[in-house]
């Protein structure tokens, strides 16, 4: 059988929940057997690498443009994408992932303005937006219920 | 994978939102093409929402330009042969 990927899309991590939240997602993807790869930015990355030096989660991480070419480029596509989103490129990449990727895509939305970006949100995915900014736990709720789905519809 | 600064960039617009972009390119470049999110100019894609605007200025290009930390950009850089790749896509 073949193994289940997943995608997790980080953008710029000024907001602090960004980086715990992606850990937190990796070790529940691992938890349903999925693989999950990280694409991000250089400090995204490196946030996640001094996170998890023992690299319990982290298995394989890339950089975001040269993920988006994989992509677009028909040499590489996921079963589950997760975009982190707290500003509006964020939205422009999840957009993108939309359109690229055959993968079921998640907009993880976040930050002091979650709520007001969701609204601009106009392309086919699964939408979990909270209002958190350093502390995680609105947005760990909101992404434990749906990852019971995600897991499920995989 | 290659860079946007490698291509000379002139900025036009700065740290602006996609639909932004997308409204100054349909207004202000009287040559616009339709493009699809992940489309490659030189060795760039176009990160956005559908509908994205390549626009043609003489022997430039003008498109936005999506960085993750600072929103999007209008640019204008070199055409060279992307811009007949451009036209034939239109029919």
């Amino acid at each position: 059988m073949t193994e289940k990927t997943a995608l997790i899309l980080l953008g710029c991590p000024q907001v602090p929940v960004q980086t715990s939240m992606a850990l937190y997602l990796m070790h529940g993807l691992k938890e349903h057997g999925i693989r999950p790869v990280i694409a991000g930015t250089v400090a995204a990355r490196k946030l996640m690498e001094v996170a998890d030096p023992g690299r319990h989660y982290l298995e394989e991480m890339a950089d975001l443009d040269d993920m988006i070419d994989e992509i677009t480029g028909k040499r590489r596509d996921f079963d589950l994408c997760f975009v982190f989103i707290h500003n509006d490129s964020g939205v422009a990449y999840a957009g993108t992932m939309a359109y690229i990727s055959q993968a079921r895509l998640y907009a993880l939305l976040f930050g002091e303005h979650a709520e007001d970006l969701a609204k601009e949100i106009e392309f086919p995915c699964e939408v979990v937006a909270a209002k958190a900014v350093h502390n995680p736990m609105p947005l760990k709720r909101k992404l434990d219920e749906v990852m019971q789905w995600a897991v499920s519809k995989r | 994978m290659g860079c946007l600064e490698a291509l000379k960039p002139e900025i036009i617009l700065s740290q602006a939102s996609f639909k932004d972009a997308r409204e100054y390119i349909k207004k202000n470049v009287r040559e616009y093409h339709e493009v699809e999110p992940g489309y490659k100019i030189h060795d760039v894609h176009i990160i956005g929402v559908a509908p994205l605007y390549v626009g043609v200025e003489g022997e430039d290009l003008i498109f936005p330009y999506t960085k993750p930390c600072h929103g999007t950009f209008v640019v204008k850089v070199a055409g060279h042969e992307e811009i007949a790749r451009l036209r034939a896509r239109k029919k």
